[in-house]
């Protein structure tokens, strides 16, 4: 006799909760093959907007943990990834149409992302800063910070990427102190609510990382406008033509407007690179004055 | 003669042998320019100095066909240390011909000799110097083992610092391999035709480096030309605004550094003497056309009467008059309209309830003047804390304690700089954490070096300028490899990551714009 299985509600992820969108809207999540799977949550405008708040919120604490808790807060996703792989594996198996195998060898891509930007949290200062000597009585130092919250797209639609893809978007985000709302592949967001639940466990502050399903064409306008978000992450926002909504290109004519940072969409899911890291700090330099003796 | 009254000792302008008219400087010889011819003036004396021509659209294109054809030709194919050789050649002719351009810019911009004389021309040539060494050394830069160059480089500068912001753009652009087209402010294009003599003497290629004069449309034309590869710009942030949309969704790399409004943080245990002199330094160097500049005094309550007392005793002491005076301590606001801006602004924080002191000072007949104006009683809420004013005028807000003068020094926009005054070592490398700001100086304020990167947060622009960061503006990362097993040989060809979208060229926006899909689900509805 089968025992009757007990389907989870995928819903969003907004500030260390699970709400659902506060317009009450859901979509169909469907197989590969068409079956139906689950009703992810649609967000809306203001899910997006109280996601910015959440984010905001989050900054001070998570920018302001040492870099080698931080260090350890991300590997312990990792760690919490691993335990939990069955279930990635049957989800991601599910929705992209692959088999246990490729959906076992992206878990395992996923984890190991972690790990590697894990490692970089105490490095990356070291490695991006630099003492300048310049002509004069001063001690100079540069050094990077958080550039604040950053709005990000997943990669969309694309296999051996419903995990992976929305790891490498957030792992190098907020590594060095940043906050995120990232909008989640639109056709397969089971992944991104199962790694928010990850996080959620894993020492990871509430609202450092924000995850809202629906329409990324819809969502991000407003994202891109909000005079509170410091940079765009257009990763996985190359599909976005216009055809339903805004374009990349509409993303980032609107970032201009309150001056945000913007890192262009990539095909495919984004490679771990430092460069994925530097597009969101800030360089500080700062001069102290050395006395006379 | 009085206490503190000395002679006029005015540096002779003989030392220049100016041309009545100036060319656009394209491809290597000053040609005419197809707009109409302008003139530009001494803002002390409003006298005409030379007569300036004027980029059009075509000359543009001109300029930048030329800056095409030498990055193929001759400046990407040349070893990067004849690069640097080239510029250390610019580096000395500078500093042989530094008294003449501190001459010309005082006439131009109307800032004292005394500043163009010991800032800006001494590190002009420490700009190119720096940048010199960095044209052989840019695997060392920290953008992988092989960073390419990205090839024409659009600039446009703005007045308050001609000859240093024109050294700022052009010299990490041709260390790191690209050749430009400049555009100098439509009221302070004479140094850069200078310059463009000094280039002539360096035996620079035709092409590596193309001056464009004009007004705001010639800089237009030239930050939305197709055929450019990157843009970098110093200016007022809604100008930034505006590039940053002409250039979204095109490939070309961008580059701002915009406006501010820098607290400058004074506590009560501060090195007063140093702090008085710091803070004068911080908004009257350059009549206060200085983009971080400390334009908002926070003091703390305890020491606030104090410190404007003093200060007003030290402007009164300040020397306003002839930029070509060497005891000039400010010189002439640079145009009209900037002076307008100044007024209007000053009147508002009057109506606005603050209260306006102004340095008792001759106003000279001719010329643009503003005397040096502090405003008290200022809230947060007041135009004249908020807006940038350019101008020789101090807002002060007060706060009691280092949490308020956090919240107080970020409650803006902007991001550039900021200062900090306290002999509390420990209390100073707090504060630092906290502030928003891309360069901050502690005792200290308004101090540049080439090594010293420079730039700002938020909506004062993005990208830095100096050191070894600003190469990272002309330079396209190589990057590392992948790590081993993550998107390399072991990954699933479905990952690898294809070149950031439309990498060929830099085709309008949308066309070019749209990045291939390697691999995308079908079905999977929605």
């Amino acid at each position: 006799m089968t025992r009757l299985s007990v389907p989870k509600t995928y819903k969003l992820a907004i500030g260390g909760a699970f709400p659902r969108s506060e317009s009450g809207r859901t979509y169909e999540v469907l197989a590969a093959d068409g079956g139906f799977l689950a009703n992810a949550a649609k967000a809306s405008r203001k899910d997006a907007r109280d996601a910015v708040v959440a984010a905001r919120s989050a900054f001070a604490k998570w920018s302001g943990a040492t870099a080698y808790n931080r260090g350890q807060v991300i590997y312990r996703i990792a760690e919490l990834l691993e335990g939990r792989r069955a279930q990635f594996i049957d989800e991601i198996s599910r929705t992209e149409g692959v088999s246990a195998a490729e959906a076992s060898a992206q878990v395992d891509l996923a984890i190991d992302v972690w790990v590697w930007y894990a490692g970089w949290a105490d490095k990356y200062a070291q490695v991006a800063g630099n003492a300048n000597p310049v002509s004069g009585p001063y001690f100079n130092l540069s050094v990077p910070e958080p550039t604040g919250v950053v709005a990000a797209v997943a990669p969309q639609g694309v296999t051996g990427g419903s995990l992976l893809g929305i790891v490498s978007v957030v792992a190098p985000i907020i590594l060095t102190g940043n906050t995120v709302v990232v909008v989640a592949d639109e056709t397969a967001p089971l992944s991104a609510i199962s790694l928010a639940e990850v996080l959620a466990t894993s020492d990871v502050p509430g609202g450092v990382v924000n995850t809202l399903t629906g329409s990324p064409a819809e969502i991000m306008p407003w994202l891109a406008a909000h005079a509170d978000v410091n940079a765009l992450d257009l990763a996985g926002a190359g599909s976005l033509d216009g055809s339903s909504g805004a374009s990349w290109v509409d993303l980032q004519l609107a970032a201009a407007e309150t001056l945000k940072r913007v890192l262009a969409p990539v095909a495919g899911v984004p490679r771990p690179a430092l460069e994925r890291i530097s597009a969101f700090v800030e360089t500080k330099t700062v001069w102290h004055t050395k006395s006379m003796l | 003669m009085a206490f503190l009254e000395y002679a006029p000792a005015p540096e002779s302008a003989s030392i220049l042998n100016l041309k009545a008219q100036y060319g656009l400087y394209i491809d290597g010889e000053f040609v005419d320019g197809g707009g109409e011819v302008f003139d530009t003036i001494s803002p002390a004396t409003e006298q005409v100095i030379a007569r300036i021509a004027q980029a059009d659209a075509h000359d543009v294109d001109r300029a930048v066909a030329a800056a095409r054809r030498a990055y193929e030709t001759v400046w990407s194919r040349m070893s990067g240390s004849d690069r640097g050789k080239y510029l250390f050649r610019i580096a000395r002719l500078v500093q042989e011909r530094a008294r003449e351009l501190a001459v010309a810019e005082s006439l131009d911009n109307g800032k004292p000799i005394r500043e163009t004389r010991d800032v800006d021309v001494p590190l002009v040539a420490a700009w190119f110097f720096y940048y010199a060494g960095w044209a052989d050394k840019l695997e060392y830069a920290g953008l992988g083992p092989n960073p390419r160059a990205l090839g024409v480089a659009a600039q446009v500068i703005p007045w308050n610092f001609p000859l240093l912001m024109l050294a700022w753009k052009i010299a990490p652009a041709l260390a790191a391999g690209n050749t430009v087209v400049i555009k100098p402010a439509e009221t302070t294009s004479l140094t850069a035709m200078l310059f463009a003599e000094i280039l002539q003497q360096a035996d620079l290629p035709a092409g590596v480096v193309n001056i464009v004069t004009g007004p705001g449309s010639t800089g237009q034309a030239l930050v939305s030309h197709d055929d450019v590869n990157k843009v970098a710009f110093t200016g007022s942030t809604n100008v930034g605004r505006m590039i940053a949309r002409q250039v979204a969704g095109t490939q070309k790399k961008l580059t701002l550094e915009l406006g501010g409004k820098a607290a400058n943080i004074v506590f009560d245990d501060a090195p007063m003497d140093q702090a008085i002199e710091g803070i004068v330094n911080g908004i009257f160097f350059n009549q206060g056309h200085v983009c971080c500049a400390g334009s908002r005094l926070l003091v703390q309550e305890t020491v606030h009467d104090e410190v404007v007392e003093r200060l007003k005793e030290r402007l009164s002491t300040l020397r306003l008059g002839d930029p070509l005076d060497k005891n000039t301590d400010i010189g002439a606001i640079n145009s009209a309209a900037q002076l307008e801006r100044i007024r209007t602004l000053s009147d508002t924080g009057e109506n606005e309830g603050a209260e306006r002191w102004t340095a008792d000072c001759r106003i000279p007949e001719k010329g643009f003047w503003f005397a040096p104006t502090i405003f008290t009683r200022v809230s947060a809420a007041h135009s004249i804390a908020r807006e940038e004013i350019f101008g020789p005028v101090l807002s002060v807000l007060t706060f009691r304690t280092p949490a308020e003068a956090i919240a107080k020094a970020n409650n803006t926009p902007y991001g550039l700089s900021a200062g900090i005054w306290t002999e509390k070592g420990s209390r100073m490398l707090a504060l630092v954490d906290q502030l928003r700001a891309g360069v901050v100086w502690a005792n200290t304020f308004n101090r540049f070096d080439p090594s010293s990167p420079f730039g700002g947060y938020k909506e004062s622009g993005y990208g830095r300028e100096g050191g070894r960061h600003g190469l990272a503006a002309y330079l396209e990362a190589s990057g590392w490899d992948a790590p081993a097993g993550l998107g390399s040989a072991s990954a699933p060809a479905a990952l690898v990551t294809a070149p950031a979208a439309g990498a060929s060229g830099a085709a309008g926006a949308k066309a070019a714009g749209k990045p291939a899909k390697k691999s995308t689900r079908k079905g999977a509805a929605k």
